[in-house]
């Protein structure tokens, strides 16, 4: 057996720090010839969001709205309620497969799973680690901005297939909001790009790696960076339909929007689609504008603390406390601010949100171009 | 991978375009119709992959999906009257549309068959390919893209005209 093969069954994990060490060893895993390791690869961004959302996601979303009401929240299950969201799912696991009966049964099945895919389909390009991406594509942002097209696909197709005046006119709000935002969000995050130079996730994120720790993030490189850095995050907002843009699934006005129909294992389907793509956008804008896996921490003197701390496993904990971060204060803005109206969100959209947009593009260029 | 897989997989995403454009012509029903032609846009999209041409693969999936496709699916659900309506119209050209299609054939597998085989260029590709298109859009055919954004912005101020309310006042 020569030394190539012999690499290909090395555990990933003792591989070198080389960049995409672990996704490029797993990619070239075979077990009886089978492409085993890309099933691996694409299982992992799975696993993540599943654990996430259970724990964080659900839990974690439900505890904070309580401390913020200043309620306790679920209690029983467990000390603290900690076991609540898995008896929910065991729950969720044995209700009986509803599917109303003038409902259109194939568009109302597929319409969760292609939601699904498409808030999933993202995680190809984010890099989880410098040592783990499931892509490195070099078209990795733009794929990521537009792959969120498949989503609002999968929405039209639960909300037509419920055959239900609260879901179609849930989905049309949705859609329209996803569409509309999407322009602000992709000339926010053409900003970070340009001042990137490309857009492979792993080198934008390489371009702010340095010893000075925060200082080297985006954000903090230009006195233009917070407003594409602010655009984005509420464009996000809107993107993942989560509060105070949650009116696709306003309740005092919708029942629940476009899953009003659903229940059972296709209702968590979709919670899971919804929590996927809250942590995708907040990995997106952590990426772009605040270093991805880039240790905050600065070498201080002797304390080196940016050295220490940076590193694959770091990475991967940096990222996703990153990424939770920003998840935390969709979760704060959902209970402080309230829902805003159509008029409003489009008015939003179209006369504030793209005009800055355009505005600080041309200026990102222009501080591109003449300061050094 | 081995060639033989990429070869699997290639045909994978042809049946799929192929199946699921004949889906889109041939099925009654429009809803289907237009979901269906999400799978042709993937498989398309797909196959400008395998011709590493992997930046129009996602603008083929940004435009057709996210914009034209919605476009589609709202013009069909806003039209409730479009499921009960006859799909057959009155005017029928038997023999001119055979004719046509017979011809249209004709010419793509004369043309198959006489300039098929690739012609690659002379030069290679060095680094990514977003930087070349980045640069021969702003240097080469720098004309025909503002004359396309020019286009593109008359089209969208033409369509707000056309939008919106007539003020009562007036």
């Amino acid at each position: 057996m020569s030394s190539t093969a012999l690499s290909q069954f090395s555990i990933p994990f003792l591989m070198g720090n080389n960049l995409n060490a672990w996704s490029e060893a797993l990619a070239g895993f075979n077990l009886f010839g089978l492409p085993l390791g890309l099933v691996i690869l694409a299982a992992i961004p799975l696993v993540f969001i599943a654990l996430y959302s259970l724990t964080y996601g659900v839990y974690g979303e439900r505890k904070i709205s309580a401390f913020m009401q200043d309620r306790l929240g679920p209690m029983e299950v467990g000390k603290w309620g900690i076991l609540q969201t898995l008896a929910d799912i065991l729950k969720l696991l044995q209700k009986e497969d509803i599917v109303p009966t003038s409902a259109d049964k194939f568009l109302f099945v597929i319409g969760p799973g292609i939601l699904f895919v498409g808030s999933f389909l993202a995680y190809a390009v984010l890099p989880f680690s410098p040592a783990f991406i499931g892509a490195s594509l070099n078209v990795g942002l733009f794929y990521a901005i537009g792959i969120v097209a498949l989503e609002v696909v999968g929405i039209l197709a639960a909300g037509w297939g419920s055959n239900n005046k609260w879901s179609l006119y849930g989905a049309v709000r949705s859609v329209a909001q996803i569409v509309s935002y999407e322009i602000p969000a992709a000339i926010a995050l053409l900003c970070g790009a340009m001042m990137a130079g490309t857009l492979d996730m792993q080198k934008i994120t390489m371009l702010q790696s340095g010893s000075l720790g925060f200082a080297h993030f985006f954000l903090f490189q230009t006195p233009i960076a917070w407003l594409p850095f602010l655009i984005y995050f509420i464009a996000s907002l809107a993107e993942v339909n989560r509060a105070p843009f949650d009116i696709p699934e306003a309740e005092s006005e919708l029942v629940a929007g476009y899953f009003t129909e659903y229940s059972g294992m296709k209702f968590a389907v979709i919670f899971l689609a919804e929590y996927g793509s809250m942590f995708m956008v907040s990995a997106i804008i952590s990426i772009v504008f605040l270093g991805g896996w880039n240790s905050p921490l600065p070498n201080i003197g002797p304390l080196a603390l940016n050295d220490l701390t940076n590193g694959p496993l770091w990475g991967a904990f940096w990222i996703i406390t990153k990424g939770f971060f920003f998840i935390f204060v969709q979760m704060w803005l959902r209970w402080t601010l309230p829902r805003l109206r159509v008029d409003q969100l489009m008015y939003l959209c179209w006369k504030v949100l793209t005009p800055f947009a355009f505005v600080s593009f041309v200026l990102t260029a222009i501080w591109e171009v003449y300061v050094p | 991978m081995s060639n033989q897989t990429y070869t699997v997989i290639f045909y994978l995403f042809a049946a799929i375009t192929v199946c699921s454009a004949a889906f889109v012509v041939f099925t009654r029903n429009v809803i289907y119709s237009a979901f269906s032609l999400l799978f042709t846009f993937f498989g398309v999209a797909a196959l400008y992959v395998f011709l590493s041409a992997d930046f129009i693969a996602v603008t083929q999936v940004v435009v057709y999906v996210g914009g034209i496709l919605v476009l589609l699916l709202f013009g069909v659900m806003f039209t409730n009257s479009i499921m009960q309506a006859p799909q057959k119209s009155e005017v029928l050209h038997i023999i001119p549309g055979t004719l046509l299609l017979a011809g249209i054939t004709g010419a793509l597998l004369y043309t198959f068959y006489t300039t098929h085989g690739w012609m690659p260029s002379e030069t290679t590709l060095q680094g990514s390919i977003v930087e070349r298109i980045g640069f021969e859009t702003m240097s080469r055919y720098v004309l025909p893209f503002e004359m396309v954004s020019i286009l593109l912005l008359a089209a969208l101020i033409g369509a707000a005209f056309l939008a919106r309310f007539d003020k009562p006042g007036k």
